[in-house]
């Protein structure tokens, strides 16, 4: 417990003390002052000038580990890693992702998300879906935190956003190749493995397309 | 008789009892792959080892035959240190994929792993590659790499179905399951062998990447596909709508039953559950547009009221379906031939026609028809298929044929297609000459489309209830879940239009309407749902007339 210090003589008088807190906030103005109209004129521009953050021009490191937007890491042909095995619907405390699956053309991956949703309206940010994922297909490393928007439905982001962090809502338009549950045409299926892979590797044989 | 002493608890088992049943029969449970009580022995997963006193190495359970004084443990240090070697070896080249496997959550690899196994691999030489993804047939998928060659499957096929479609080839750690050339597995039980596989190797492609697992609820029910009622277990999915386009049902699973399915059921049966979620009728209607069903009740309680008090109940007809559970057609007896005094009130169309095979699938399609005929709603418990198509004139059809001429003024169908029996025109023009075309059923179907009153029913496992199938068995169907909203199991709206017309029922909930009917029907005399439990008991046959049906046979006899 803290307990309330007897002010001594000094500072009972009152005066003095309120001198000192002034001359403090003034050399705070005028050092701030100082520095933020030399930087204006190019000067001392290596020492800062007040301690706030200019933000959002001016971002404050953030730790590595911090858990930020979420993002689906992507193979090279531009499917998403994930095989779908809804082990982060799962443990999702919060239930705010969506995932339906569908079929691979590609034996040794069988499986992948034909939708993936997350409602980062709903999302506590635990960051187990990253902890449970045995691909390393889920990702918060986005350091995007400035996460607002206009409506309920806006804060919901689909594969689209996930496998791009650069995209924010609304989409203009579908660049997903693969057969998909695509959010910008009313949740119809689009793409194909054809588009993917080309024509020629589908009809090679290898790959057993299904669309 | 030998006793022998397991664990430490002595067991008097019969002779040629090996040892895994005489546990089996403690309550001890040997872990097995290849192992099935429905099959063979085949003894090669070898990861049931037990110790057997004075035996210097570990032993199957599943192929040692019990002795007398035989002292075996089923755990311990050596017991453990033997099956986590078996697992070593039986991991060695399986793939791991168990994110994109449709058995991880129930697959034994998994769960005798996180028993047994917990070692650190040892295998750092490159894993065999086999054929992933092979659609064997139209139900199943095969997946060599994941398979253990426990060879379930290949005994299933030989032994059960007689079809032999499986074999393992190659030798060594090359040696995979696969189909003989020229063959695939399209036999009616080839769904089976994905019960039956330990592992991930046959998956079910009509389930698979619907749902993990994990996400399903089960509830005991019974197959409403066939006359035969094979215990089934449904899995379904209520809380997670994205997945399978909103269904609840996500697949059936057979369910033990000794005197019924055994361990199996046909493929008919466990891909036919798909009614359950589509096409159903969830609205009340009355002549194409939407009502409730207070109008309903009332409408129709004073057509009746009204043809009750001006006589002219014998121009009303009902036709009652053996898809109905047992206490619903009561209840139809009661309300309709026996207060109403209606006459014509009988399940005499003639019944889904398909063939049988003398080991599960029965020629019958309806679950309910025996239990029909104990309660009088039908002339025979096979009643006879009518000659031609379509044309109306058959035996069967008198309630129908009294309609078509006239005679008829008010028709209550359940669930009935007319129009597959007489056809669009005759239908609409049924409907035209009656005054009430009242049309009862959980399915859309194009009845429904000329009927006066569309009342939308439950299906069976929305329900509870009994089935009576082929053999004279009585068997719980349970209730899985609720009704779809607007749907309303038959049996309530029946009870409230009983109360409407002031006539007294028994009981509302299908438990006091069960107790109704053993009190009143013989054959039924003395059975509650408690003494039902699970596994159904046979009806007091000796009361009734009727023949008993074919009890089970072990395996196909015509494959």
């Amino acid at each position: 417990m803290l307990r309330k210090r007897e002010l001594n003589f000094w500072e009972r008088i009152y005066l003095p003390e309120i001198i000192r807190g002034v001359a403090i906030t003034s050399r705070h103005f005028f050092v701030n002052l100082f520095f933020h109209s030399a930087h204006r004129l190019g000067l001392f521009k290596g020492k800062l000038a007040a301690v706030t953050f200019q933000y959002p021009e001016q971002t404050r490191p953030l730790a590595s580990r911090s858990r930020t937007r979420h993002r689906l890491t992507v193979r090279e042909e531009g499917t998403p890693r994930c095989v779908g095995c809804m082990l982060c619907e799962t443990v999702c405390p919060a239930k705010c992702i969506t995932i339906v699956a569908g079929e691979h053309p590609d034996p040794n991956v069988e499986k992948y998300p034909v939708r993936f949703d997350i409602d980062l309206g709903v999302c506590v940010y635990c960051g187990y879906c990253v902890e449970v994922c045995p691909e390393d297909a889920i990702r918060m490393d986005t350091e995007i935190l400035d996460i607002a928007a206009y409506s309920r439905d806006a804060m919901k982001l689909d594969l689209h956003e996930l496998m791009d962090p650069k995209l924010r809502k609304p989409v203009a338009e579908c660049k997903l190749k693969f057969p998909h549950q695509c959010k910008i045409h009313g949740n119809q299926t689009r793409g194909s493995w054809k588009a993917v892979y080309g024509e020629q590797t589908c009809a090679a044989g290898s790959l057993e397309p299904q669309d | 008789m030998p006793t022998l002493t397991i664990d430490g608890k002595p067991v008097t088992v019969p002779e040629g009892t090996t040892v895994i049943q005489a546990a089996e029969k403690l309550g001890i449970f040997v872990p097995r792959y290849c192992y099935h009580p429905g099959l063979s022995v085949a003894g090669n997963c070898r990861i049931c080892l037990v110790e057997v006193a004075k035996s210097p190495k570990l032993q199957i359970a599943c192929n040692t035959p019990a002795a007398e004084g035989m002292v075996v443990l089923t755990r311990g240090a050596k017991v453990e240190e033997g099956r986590q070697a078996v697992l070593e070896f039986l991991l060695i080249n399986h793939p791991l994929d168990c994110p994109v496997c449709d058995q991880s959550g129930e697959c034994d690899l998994q769960n005798f792993y996180m028993t047994y196994g917990l070692y650190d691999p040892r295998f750092k030489e490159q894993k065999v590659k086999k054929a992933k993804a092979v659609a064997i047939g139209p139900k199943v998928m095969l997946d060599a790499e994941r398979c253990i060659l426990c060879s379930r499957c290949v005994r299933f096929t030989d032994e059960v179905t007689k079809t032999g479609e499986f074999g393992i080839f190659n030798r060594g750690d090359r040696s995979q399951i696969g189909l003989y050339p020229g063959k695939t597995l399209d036999n009616p039980y080839s769904g089976n062998v994905v019960d039956i596989c330990p592992v991930g190797a046959l998956t079910d492609r009509d389930f698979r990447f619907k749902a993990r697992v994990w996400y399903l609820s089960t509830a005991p029910s019974v197959c409403g596909g066939c006359s035969r009622g094979c215990n089934v277990d449904l899995h379904y999915v209520l809380d997670r709508p994205h997945l399978a386009q909103g269904a609840r049902v996500m697949r059936l699973k057979p369910r033990f039953n000794p005197d019924v399915n055994r361990w199996w059921m046909c493929d008919e049966g466990r891909y036919g559950y798909k009614f359950m979620d589509q096409k159903r009728l969830t609205r009340v209607t009355h002549r194409g547009s939407e009502s409730t069903w207070e109008e309903a009740l009332t409408a129709l309680a004073g057509w009746l009221a009204r043809a009750r008090e001006e006589g002219r109940l014998d121009q009303v007809g009902v036709i009652p379906s053996a898809r109905l559970t047992t206490e619903e057609l009561f209840l139809i007896r009661k309300l309709f031939q026996e207060a109403l005094g209606l006459k014509n009130c009988l399940l005499d169309l003639p019944p889904k026609d398909g063939t049988s095979d003398g080991f599960l699938i029965q020629a019958d399609k309806n679950p309910n028809t025996m239990g029909a005929a104990l309660l009088d709603l039908s002339p025979s418990p096979q009643p006879s298929p009518i000659k031609g198509e379509g044309g109306g004139a058959g035996d069967g059809l008198s309630i129908l044929q009294k309609a078509l001429d006239g005679q008829l003024k008010a028709l209550w169908i359940f669930g009935h297609d007319l129009v597959g029996l007489l056809g669009e025109e005759k239908t609409a023009q049924l409907a035209k000459q009656l005054e009430l075309l009242v049309y009862q059923g959980s399915n859309e179907n194009p009845t429904a489309r000329h009927a006066h009153w569309v009342l939308p029913g439950a299906v069976y496992v929305e329900k509870d209830g009994t089935f009576v199938n082929c053999q004279g068995r009585v068997q719980r169907v349970g209730k899985a879940f609720k009704p779809l909203p607007g749907a309303r199991p038959e049996a309530e709206f029946l009870v409230e239009l009983a109360k409407r017309l002031e006539i007294q029922v028994q009981g509302r909930t299908p438990e006091e309407l069960f107790a109704w009917l053993a009190r009143e029907v013989p054959a039924f005399a003395g059975l509650t749902y408690e003494k039902l439990g699970w596994q159904g008991m046979a009806v007091n046959l000796s009361s009734s007339s009727r023949k008993r049906g074919s009890p089970i046979e072990s395996g196909m006899t015509n494959p």
